[in-house]
């Protein structure tokens, strides 16, 4: 197996992000979605999150083997800029299965986002395959 | 200044079966991938070199699952608005190539009332290409007033 099954549990250390109205616009632009809050740089968009990237200690993938299988957010209330957010994330499963390209290996992860007072704001849940 | 017809939240009935008014977008072009690798952070070059994605055994650039996820919440917050949007959830079935177009669509699964008079609304999603195959698919819950129709 590409990944091994004891890091299930594991966890990051945390990490705080900024929300930059920059940041906000640049993303906006690139899916290409006009909406005036978004071009503003005040909210962002749903999947915003995406862009704390954080790696998991123990987890060492070639990123050109690796395609991304599910995503999931949930929201307590959109991301805003201004927000600085104290995100963990943590490996949920690891588990092989029997596919159409031979034995490929998925990696689930999940995160959560925090703001200054501690309220949650968002949590994710990501699956990746390895082939 | 009129607002242009895409930003304009369109008056949907938010009752189960209710097919959503679909969000067209333009072509995916190789420009948008390395916008949206610089903008997201995902620098994985199968979305943006050639070379490395035939290494991998890829015709070419494939786009990056997260902006077909990007459309679809594009298109929840355009149905409902920037604030409302409470969950998305999506599985990437396809590949997505440059020169794509994708179109999303939807239908309301559910609508439920919740306290503070609003509702939550579940969505089915999805996003499909020029040859009508579903790339991505998922739902979403957004919030909409407890009095809109």
């Amino acid at each position: 197996m590409a990944i091994d099954r004891s890091l299930i549990g594991k966890e990051s250390p945390e990490e705080v992000f900024e929300v930059e109205k920059g940041a906000i616009r640049k993303f906006a632009e690139a899916i290409g979605d006009p909406h005036p809050a978004f071009r503003s740089g005040e909210i962002a968009p749903p999947t915003f999150p995406t862009t704390f990237r954080m790696g998991i200690p123990g987890v060492n993938l070639e990123l050109s083997r690796v395609l991304h299988g599910e995503q999931e957010y949930r929201y307590r209330r959109p991301i805003r800029a201004g927000d600085v957010l104290r995100c963990k994330t943590r490996v949920a499963d690891v588990y092989e299965r029997e596919g159409r390209l031979g034995k490929m290996t998925f990696l689930v992860t999940e995160i959560e986002g925090r703001d200054a007072a501690g309220e949650l704001v968002f949590t994710g849940r990501s699956t990746i395959i390895v082939r | 200044m009129s607002e242009p017809a895409s930003l304009k939240t369109p008056a949907v009935r938010w009752e189960p079966g209710v097919e959503l008014p679909p969000l067209a977008k333009d072509p995916i072009t190789k420009v948008q991938l390395v916008k949206y690798a610089g903008a997201s952070g995902d620098y994985n070059l199968i979305h943006t070199d050639d070379e490395t994605a035939r290494r991998v055994g890829l015709d070419g650039v494939i786009a990056h699952g997260m902006l077909s996820m990007g459309f679809l919440g594009q298109y929840l917050v355009h149905l409902a608005g920037p604030e409302n949007v409470r969950s998305l959830k999506v599985r990437f079935r396809q590949m997505v190539r440059p020169g794509d177009v994708l179109t999303c669509k939807g239908r309301v699964a559910e609508v439920t009332e919740e306290p503070g008079g609003c509702r939550r609304v579940r969505l089915e999603v999805w996003a499909e290409n020029q040859k009508g195959e579903a790339v991505t698919t998922g739902e979403g819950e957004v919030l909409v007033p407890a009095g809109s129709s």
